[in-house]
C-alpha cells in the first residue's frame, strides 16, 4: 500500500479526470511532451483516444489470419489424410477426398482457430493475464472501471522528472495527482 | 485534428425534434449509475423470486438428468421412436435449442458489425442464452446415438479399429459446426465479460469475491493500450462469429437437405433454417428479457425501444419463415416430383395436420401482429407472442422431422410417432437445465455489458457536451 514507502520507489504518477474529453485533451499533451511509457485508463474504450495517444493500429488481425490459415490447412490435410490416405473407405461411390465435402469442416476449423488466434493474440499483445499490477493496489484507481479516467506516466520513462511531470499533469487539468508505489 | 479545416463548418446542427432518437439509456443516467444498477444485481441479497425460480428449475434439471440416466442404462427403446421414425423428439429438441442460440450470436456479432448500438443492453444476456441453449442442444444428439460411450468416435481420434470418421457425411459436419459454435460463442462471451469482471473485482466487498472476479478479469486495468487491441479482437471475433452463425444452422439443415428423403431434400433449407433460428432465438430473448428487466429493475437500460426493435426482428424473420413455407409448397408442386408433392400434402392434411397448423399459426400469423406499434410496445402482449414463437418453432422442427419420416415409400413402412413419458420429461427437463444455468448467470455475473452500455451514452463521447467537450475543441 502507499503507506509502506520505506524502500520502494514509485512505479508511476497518476492523474484523475472526470470526463473523456478532459482525458483526451490531457493525453494529447502527454503525447506531445514525448513520453513513451504512459497510458490512459478508462472504464470503456473512448473513441479517438488511440489517435490522442499516438497509438498505431492494433496488429491482432495477423494472429487471426495465422489462426485461420492454420485451421483451413489443418482441416483439408486432416480429411485427405484420414479418408483418402490412411484408411480409405468407399461410401456411396463418392470420391474419397473432395475439397467440396471437406469444405464445411475446414471452414469451421478456420473459424475456430481464427478465434483462438484472435484471443491469444490479444492476450499476448496486452501481456495478459497479469494478476498483480501496481495500479490495482492503488485505492483511487478502483474507479477506473467505474466512472473515472486516469492518465498514468511511469517513473521509468526517460522524460520523467518528479516535479516537471507533476506540473505537466496539473496543467493538463488532472485532479488528485498521486504516486503509485511499486 | 486538421487545422486547415474550418472549425465552424464542422459544427453539426441538432436534428429536428421529430427525428431525434430515443436515448438508449433513459433518464440521462450517469456512468456510475450504470455500474451500480447492473453490478448491484449480482451483489445484493438474493431476492425471493430468484429462489422461487431456481428451485423448480433445479428439480426439472435433475429430472432431465435422471431420464438421461435411464435412457443410457436401458437403451433408446425407452423413447417412442422406432422404424420408420428414426429421428423424433431427440433431433427436434436439438434443432430447437441450437436455433434459439442463434439470436444471441446475431445480437452480439451481426448487430455489432452493423453498428446497432442498441444491442449493448441485451447482448450479454442473449449470449449467455446462446451458451446455455447450445448446452441443452448438445445433449440430444449425444444421447440419441444409443451407445453414448462410443460418441467419441465422432471426433478424429485414433481408435482401436484404426478407422477415421467419415468426413463426407453431413452428420459429421454438424459435429464440427456445433462444437465450434459452442467454443467460439464462449470465447466471444468471455472476451466481452473481461472489463465487467474487472468492474466486479474493483467493487468487491469480500476477499473471496475479489479473488474470484479478479482471477477471471485477468488483471484488466482499462488501459487504453489494452482497449486498442481488445476492440480490434472484439471486432474480429464478431467478424468470425457472423459467418459462423450462418454456417451452423446451414449445416444443421444439411443433416436433412443432403439426404434423399422427400420433404427434406430441398435447397431452400439453409437460408430458411437460419431465418427460423433467428426468429426462434429472438422469441426466447424476449421471453427472458421481459421478466428480467422488470425483476431486476432495468427498465432504463432495456427500454421499450429495445423491445420494439426485437419485435421488428421477429416480424421480419417470421415473414421470411412464412415465405419459406409457401415456397416449399410451390416447389413441391412446380418441381413435378410426386413423392415430394405427397410429402407436403401429407404434412398439411395427413395424420400430423394438427402439428402443421399449430406451426403455421404460431410462426406465420402471430408475428404479423407486430406490424402494429401499439402491440410492439405493450410488453404483456409481446411476452405472450414471444411464447407463441417458441412453441411454433418447436413444432416446425417436429413437423419437418416426423412428418417427412413417418410415411416411407411403401405403405408397409408407415407409422405414427407417439412420445413416451421419457421423451416428454427429458425435453421438459432440458428447460430446467437452461433456466438453472441462466439464473446462476443472473446471480453471479453482470447481466448487461456494463462497459459497452457506458460506451454508447453521450457522457462517453468526448465530442459531446455531456462528455466534457467544450465548444470549438476538436
Amino acid at each position: 500500500m502507499s503507506s509502506n514507502v520505506s524502500s520502494s520507489r514509485p512505479y508511476a504518477i497518476l492523474a484523475e479526470f472526470d470526463t473523456p474529453a478532459d482525458t483526451m485533451h490531457a493525453a494529447e499533451i502527454v503525447r506531445d511532451a514525448g513520453f513513451k511509457k504512459w497510458d490512459v485508463h478508462t472504464p470503456f474504450p473512448v473513441h479517438g483516444m488511440d489517435q490522442a495517444m499516438g497509438l498505431k493500429g492494433s496488429i491482432v488481425g495477423y494472429f487471426t489470419f495465422a489462426g485461420g490459415l492454420t485451421g483451413v490447412t489443418l482441416g483439408m490435410t486432416m480429411i485427405w489424410w484420414m479418408n483418402q490416405f490412411d484408411y480409405a473407405i468407399v461410401v456411396g461411390g463418392k470420391p474419397l477426398f473432395s475439397p467440396l465435402s471437406a469444405f464445411p469442416v475446414s471452414y469451421e476449423l478456420t473459424i475456430l482457430l481464427g478465434a483462438f488466434g484472435t484471443l491469444f493474440g490479444m492476450f499476448s499483445l496486452n501481456r495478459l493475464p497479469r494478476l498483480h499490477h501496481p495500479l490495482l493496489k492503488h485505492p483511487r484507481f478502483r474507479a477506473a472501471t467505474h466512472d473515472k479516467f486516469y492518465v498514468v506516466i511511469e517513473c521509468a520513462d526517460i522524460k520523467y522528472s518528479t516535479a516537471e511531470t507533476k506540473a505537466l499533469l496539473e496543467k493538463a487539468g488532472g485532479k488528485h495527482i498521486e504516486f503509485v508505489e511499486e | 485534428m486538421d487545422a486547415s479545416v474550418d472549425k465552424a463548418s464542422l459544427r453539426i446542427v441538432a436534428p429536428p425534434v421529430e427525428l431525434e432518437r430515443e436515448p438508449l439509456v433513459l433518464k440521462k443516467r450517469s456512468l456510475a449509475w450504470i455500474s451500480d444498477a447492473v453490478a448491484g444485481i449480482a451483489e445484493g441479497k438474493t431476492p425471493t423470486w430468484w429462489w422461487a425460480a431456481f428451485f423448480p428449475s433445479v428439480l426439472l434439471m435433475l429430472m432431465c438428468f435422471s431420464m438421461i440416466g435411464y435412457l443410457i442404462s436401458t437403451g433408446v427403446g425407452v423413447w417412442g421412436l422406432n422404424h420408420p421414425i428414426g429421428w423424433a423428439w431427440d433431433i427436434t429438441n436439438f434443432v430447437f435449442w441450437i436455433g434459439i442460440g442463434h439470436a444471441g450470436t446475431l445480437i452480439s456479432a451481426i448487430l455489432f458489425l452493423l453498428r446497432q448500438k442498441w444491442r449493448t443492453s441485451i447482448n450479454r444476456a442473449a449470449e449467455a442464452m446462446t451458451l446455455f441453449a447450445v448446452a441443452c442442444a448438445g445433449i440430444f444428439p449425444l444421447i440419441h446415438v444409443g451407445r453414448i460411450w462410443l460418441a467419441w468416435w465422432l471426433f478424429p481420434l485414433p481408435n482401436a479399429n484404426g478407422i477415421w470418421p467419415q468426413f463426407r457425411s453431413p452428420l459429421l459436419w454438424d459435429v464440427f459446426a456445433v462444437s465450434t459454435y459452442a467454443t467460439v460463442s464462449l470465447l466471444f462471451w468471455y472476451v466481452g465479460l473481461i472489463p465487467d469482471l474487472a468492474t466486479m473485482r474493483d467493487r468487491a466487498k469480500t476477499a473471496v469475491r475479489k479473488f474470484c472476479y479478479g482471477l477471471f478479469a485477468l488483471g484488466w486495468t482499462g488501459s487504453n493500450r489494452h482497449w486498442s487491441n481488445y476492440e480490434k479482437a472484439y471486432l474480429l471475433l464478431a467478424g468470425l462469429s457472423t459467418p459462423l452463425v450462418l454456417s451452423v444452422h446451414s449445416i444443421v439443415s444439411f443433416d436433412f437437405a443432403v439426404s434423399q428423403v422427400p420433404g427434406w431434400h430441398t435447397t431452400i433449407f439453409p437460408p430458411y433454417f437460419v431465418a427460423g433460428a433467428i426468429f426462434s432465438g429472438f422469441g426466447m430473448v424476449l421471453t427472458l428479457m421481459i421478466p428480467l428487466r422488470t425483476l431486476c429493475k432495468l427498465e432504463d437500460l432495456i427500454t421499450i425501444r429495445h423491445i420494439e426493435l426485437m419485435a421488428k426482428v421477429i416480424l421480419a424473420t417470421g415473414s421470411m419463415v412464412g415465405y419459406a413455407y409457401g415456397m416449399e409448397f410451390f416447389i413441391a408442386w412446380y418441381g413435378g416430383n410426386p413423392y415430394e408433392l405427397y410429402a407436403f400434402k401429407n404434412r398439411a392434411f395427413g395424420p400430423y395436420w394438427w402439428a402443421y397448423w399449430i406451426m403455421l399459426s404460431c410462426n406465420v400469423i402471430s408475428p404479423q401482429f407486430f406490424w402494429f406499434k401499439k402491440i410492439r410496445t405493450n410488453i404483456v402482449l409481446v411476452f405472450i407472442l414471444s411464447i407463441f414463437v417458441n412453441i411454433g418453432m418447436w413444432f416446425e422442427r417436429f413437423v419437418i422431422i416426423v412428418t417427412s419420416l413417418h410415411r416411407d415409400y411403401l405403405p408397409s413402412n408407415w407409422g405414427y410417432f407417439k412420445p413416451t413419458y421419457v421423451d416428454i420429461l427429458t425435453f421438459v427437463g432440458s428447460f430446467g437445465l437452461f433456466m438453472t444455468l441462466f439464473l446462476l448467470f443472473m446471480r453471479f455475473l453482470p447481466v448487461i455489458a456494463i462497459s459497452e452500455v457506458k460506451g454508447v451514452t453521450p457522457q462517453a463521447d468526448p465530442h459531446h457536451p455531456l462528455g466534457g467537450a467544450k465548444g470549438g475543441h476538436h
